[in-house]
């Protein structure tokens, strides 16, 4: 960890003018590692727990306003998240443990960095790191890495969950900057790494993520978030999917899906959900979804398994959500 | 307060349990002395080359800075390479710490920063600018087989496989043949507590020395040596240590380092390692095992060969009991067995709990598994009709084997006997269900090892030995010993373990403390107890009735009272007054337990082992790949129990081990720069709660008199051996599948 300013404003609009090199604290639980690892070097940190931004409130359109600062362990437990947004909790439920989720923020998890050995070690080459080094992940260990969205510059995974339900969910991301406020649809905040993989997102500098909007939507219990991972808790996802499906007499009238642990970012791919869309749930129909899902996945040395367990696991998400069996985050049994 | 009589054998809970979670227990990185500096180590990011140039001067302008300790300016140390041998040492050229500039491992520290802060020292240290010259390097396991070789100089534990009858033409000859490739991927031990040293620079010139390790007075031995200092100059001390499992077997560098920046600045040092740091030393080699067994259809073995390999580094030649297991626990007629190391551009591998048992005998009981179901016998039955009574490889008697028992009582509980015998037959939803067993073999050893029995003025028992507690419960064991062979409550003692200054005790590892320890704390009691009986006669101002009856047959020392069998309960001595009437402050024995005591046999005569038999059950997503661990029963046979609640413990703790064997466990080696790449517990997965059900330990009654002189063989490594088979071959029970390297993980 080397030196660096702190700071803790109490108004959104000191917080957004900071100069260059500036990282916002939240829970910290992602960005104090990294800088005691040497990967995060920030001059500034800027903490933004004084500003009130941890409200959960309803909005006037019937969806969810989820504050950026509201923990992931009060998201996932809110009366109102458990009962309109199952999938969301559940997603929520299945990342990290109790402690971390207690002081992880919901704004702070879209912007967590990629578990990626190399990113984290920071003697080996990696662009996201460190611009221009190269990626030492391809042709390295990188049984976790990406097999969707990858570039010659990066294979890193996006890890969160809670984000993959926010995509399949169709949120959106309330930013406050500089230049003032927008809104970004969650399935375009992530970017792809192409040839600037150091950039994890549209964040212009000094913007701030001030809350999420989920839409007015239900699915009943035809939802699931299925997460695969080395052991049965407190692991990163080899491969996680999240769906909700708005069923009427057995036909699939919406689908929403969205992958976690393939993608270089949470995952979606709309011709796949409109695949879904007016037929019968069957297992040929989750084959032909999973396949649209996965198009273009390219492995590397370590990391083929994912593209052989992908599949299956999108088609027993789909079997749980038609079926309106959501998996339990508690009971370990999959059915 | 009421008090307590502990007896051996007694489920007693541990004495240092309120110190440890009040925060009372001292860690290795706990003392805080004035002045106090903190080392941050600077590793190398390549395997194989040398240090072309230090750039320090960024470093050295962080506020705090003292000075950054390089090959270049370290003070003096031993000039010879065996001056840098430890008592655990294996034979090659032990890796001497800041020595010159040639680089052997990634990861090897290649500075120092010392600093007022933690702080400082890191921030300096991630500053540290080093040019190397790279140099080609071999980190990959596969190619370094082609390499593989047999050290012209064993390590003194090593035990040379016997080859028996022909094994290469029994199994030509064998109508049913198994033969296949096993494999273990590397592990690091993890233990919670990070490897730390805290030197305590004293006013005199000398060190006390705060280290995680398993044996204080080795390491005092290999600083002296190291740092050519006097034995008096350096004092080492480890009362509590926050689990090992091998990794403090041997002096780790950061004791050196610390020990040698103190040296250097004249002040104490404080090194602690992170967790990414812990994957820079130690850890259990990778191995594979080529395994041919042959049977004749009704199951009966006719041949076992077993081929095995380990890793090492280029420096040093460690080896592993690896290929012996199954020749010693296999009644078969022709055996033979051979092991190799493989060297690669690593840092040497090292024993981790139960090594080359834990490797070795898994790695064969998956092979056993796969041969019971080619003679289509139930794995049980299969084991017990190829049971050996003997050390079969030595042709030994053993001391005791109660396994059948174990095999019995372990089957009973678990309910083996409804299995039914074809994979793939047991379902439950999507999950397929499969159980499986196998069975676990330990050295049971012993150790000579001293302890010191003080009887002090306010009627208490002092014990000293100079054991290490890495977690196990030994303070717990040696004060139930005490209290039974004494006589005396258990809050009445103070057990003192952890001090290089204590009587002689041989470093903890292997299982061997409680059979050791407990034997020379049981002769220190006896022997006090005779001299307090003795000195007490002696004195003339006691009652007539006192005086008259104390003698060994008449008078008990009971509940830390003296008093005469049969007499009046309220006529009693308690300690305090017994010793104020000899006149004398305190009553003082030091006492070696050694080989032969009370009838003990010769290791030369007899061969010792624990046996376990384990059995598992599975559920398996065959889809997914998800394996969950639903039930394990381990029938342990390990002698006399010394307390069931620690052993338990015990034998739970490395069946969670185990269980990360069989299905996380794995450290990734990036053979393009030799390092390990999963380094931190976010990615190198430990089992979590969720991925270890209730776990059952029985404990099966084994009267050994010969084997140590309470009958106590030990229990630290046992559960490490068979449980990650028994999970791998209940996993072929579910799904019909047969994995043959470990971990078994999602997708493979």
């Amino acid at each position: 960890m080397r030196q660096f300013s702190y700071s803790r404003p109490d108004t959104l609009d000191t917080a957004c003018h900071t100069p260059d090199h500036t990282r916002f604290l939240a829970g910290g639980t992602n960005l104090i590692d990294l800088m005691k690892s040497d990967v995060e070097r920030p001059e500034h940190v800027v903490d933004l727990s004084a500003l009130s931004m941890s409200q959960i409130e309803e909005r006037p359109d019937g969806g969810l306003r989820l504050g950026a600062l509201a923990t992931n362990a009060d998201t996932a437990a809110h009366p109102l998240v458990t009962e309109r947004y199952p999938l969301l909790a559940s997603a929520i439920l299945a990342g990290a443990s109790p402690q971390i989720r207690n002081r992880a923020t919901n704004g702070a998890n879209l912007n967590q960095r990629t578990r990626c050995h190399y990113f984290y070690d920071p003697d080996m080459a990696c662009n996201k790191r460190s611009p221009g080094t190269g990626c030492s992940a391809k042709g390295g260990r990188n049984r976790i890495m990406a097999i969707l969205g990858t570039s010659d510059a990066c294979i890193a995974t996006f890890p969160s969950d809670m984000c993959v339900a926010l995509a399949a969910l169709n949120a959106t991301v309330n930013l406050t900057g500089p230049e003032g406020e927008r809104t970004v649809p969650m399935r375009d905040y992530h970017r792809l790494p192409e040839d600037t993989p150091w950039q994890d997102n549209i964040l212009r500098a000094g913007e701030i993520v001030t809350s999420i909007d989920l839409p007015s939507i239900s699915f009943g219990p035809h939802h699931t978030y299925l997460k695969i991972r080395d052991r049965l808790s407190f692991a990163f996802a080899i491969v996680s999917v999240a769906t909700g499906l708005q069923m009427e007499n057995n036909t699939i009238r919406k689908a929403c899906i969205a992958m976690g642990g393939v993608g270089t970012k949470p995952w979606c791919v709309p011709e796949a959900e409109a695949l879904l869309e007016g037929k019968a749930p069957s297992p040929s129909l989750f084959r032909d979804a999973a396949e649209c899902l996965l198009q273009g996945a390219v492995t590397d040395r370590d990391n083929a398994a994912k593209l052989k367990l992908a599949p299956r696991v999108i088609i027993r998400a789909l079997s749980q959500a038609s079926a309106g069996t959501p998996q339990s985050q508690t009971q370990k049994t999959i059915f | 307060m009421t008090l307590h009589s502990a007896k051996i054998g007694q489920p007693v809970s541990r004495i240092d349990g309120l110190a440890k979670v009040t925060g009372q227990a001292r860690y290795a990185a706990e003392p805080h002395p004035a002045g106090m500096l903190y080392g941050f180590i600077v590793n190398s990011p390549i395997a194989r080359g040398r240090i072309e140039a230090i750039r320090d001067e960024a470093a050295r302008a962080v506020p705090g800075v003292v000075e950054i300790m390089t090959h270049l300016n370290r003070p003096h140390s031993a000039l010879f390479e065996k001056s840098y041998m430890d008592g655990l040492s294996v034979p090659g050229s032990p890796y001497r710490p800041l020595h010159d500039a040639e680089i052997s491992f990634n990861g090897q520290p290649v500075a120092v920063v010392l600093a007022e802060t933690f702080e400082a020292a890191r921030e300096a240290a991630m500053l540290l600018e080093v040019d190397y010259e790279r140099w080609p390097h071999n980190a990959d396991f596969e190619a370094s087989l082609h390499q593989k070789y047999m050290p012209g100089k064993t390590r003194s534990n090593y035990v040379p496989p016997k080859s028996r009858g022909n094994a290469a033409e029994a199994y030509a000859l064998s109508p049913i043949k198994v033969e296949g490739r096993y494999h273990l991927a590397p592990e690091h031990h993890n233990p919670m507590e990070m490897h730390a040293t805290t030197v305590l620079a004293e006013d005199d010139g000398s060190f006390t020395v705060w280290d995680k390790t398993q044996g204080p007075q080795a390491v005092q031995a290999y600083l002296t040596s190291a740092l050519s200092l006097s034995k008096d100059q350096i004092r080492v001390r480890n009362p509590y240590v926050g689990g090992a499992f091998g990794s403090g077997l041997r002096a780790q560098h950061n004791v050196f380092l610390a020990a040698l920046g103190a040296k250097m600045l004249k002040r104490s040092v404080r090194i602690t390692l992170t967790r990414p740091q812990m994957f820079t030393h130690v850890f259990r080699p990778e191995a594979v095992m080529d395994i041919a067994l042959g049977a004749q259809p009704d199951g009966t073995l006719q041949s076992m060969i077993v081929d095995g390999v380990t890793d090492t580094s280029r420096f040093e030649h460690n080896m592993e009991n690896l290929v012996i297991w199954g020749l010693i626990n296999y009644k078969c007629p022709n055996a033979t067995a051979d092991y190799k190391v493989a060297p690669r551009d690593t840092y040497t591998s090292s024993d981790m709990r139960a090594p080359g048992a834990a490797t070795g005998v898994n790695l064969f009981e998956m092979a056993i598994d796969e041969m019971a179901y080619a003679c289509n016998m139930d794995p049980l039955a299969f084991r017990l009709h190829n049971y050996s009574d003997i050390d079969a490889m030595h042709d030994m008697p053993l001391t005791s084997k109660a396994l059948k028992e174990a095999m019995h009582e372990g089957a009973e509980r678990f309910g083996w006997y409804n299995r039914p015998m074809a994979p793939k037959t047991m379902r439950d939803g999507k999950e397929l269900i499969g159980w499986g067993m196998a069975t676990g073999i330990w050295d049971a050893m012993f150790s000579p090892t001293s302890a010191r029995a003080t009887l002090t003025a306010d009627g208490r028992l002092h014990i000293a030995t100079a054991a290490s507690d890495i977690g196990t419960g030994t303070y717990t064991i040696l004060a139930q010993t005490a209290s039974e062979t004494f006589g005396i409550p258990i809050e009445m003692i103070d057990i003192e373990l952890g001090d290089s200054t204590l009587p002689e005790c041989p470093t903890e590892g292997g299982s061997w403390t409680a059979a050791s320890a407990g034997a020379a704390v049981w002769l220190a009691c006896q022997s006090l107890r005779e001299k307090l009986f003795k000195a007490v006669g002696k004195s003339g101002n006691i009652s007539a009735w006192l005086t008259e009856g104390l003698s060994n047959k008449t008078t008990v020392l009971k509940d830390g009272f003296l008093q005469d069998k049969g007499a009046d309960e309220n006529l009693r001595l308690s300690l305090s007054e017994a010793l104020s009437l000899t006149g004398q402050e305190k009553l003082e024995v030091e006492e070696t337990a050694k080989p032969g005591l009370r009838g003990t046999i010769s290791q030369m005569r007899k061969a010792r082992f624990t046996h376990s038999a384990v059995f598992c059950e599975v559920r398996v997503d065959e889809e997914l790949g998800i394996v969950r661990v639903t039930r394990l029963v381990n029938a342990v046979a390990a002698g006399r129990i010394m307390n069931p609640k620690t052993a338990a413990s015990q034998v739970r703790g490395a069946m969670v081990m185990a269980t990360g064997m069989a299905l996380h466990e794995e450290s990734l080696m990036d053979e393009r720069v030799g390092r390990f790449m999963n380094h931190n517990f976010a990615e190198y997965h430990i089992p979590a709660h969720a991925d270890i059900p209730d776990m059952e330990v029985l404990f099966v009654e084994e009267k050994d008199r010969e084997v140590s002189p309470l009958g106590v063989k030990g229990v630290g490594e046992i559960g490490m051996c068979g449980t990650a088979a028994a999970i791998a071959n209940a996993i072929f029970h579910a799904t019909g599948q047969r994995h043959r390297s470990l971990p078994i993980t999602p997708g493979s």
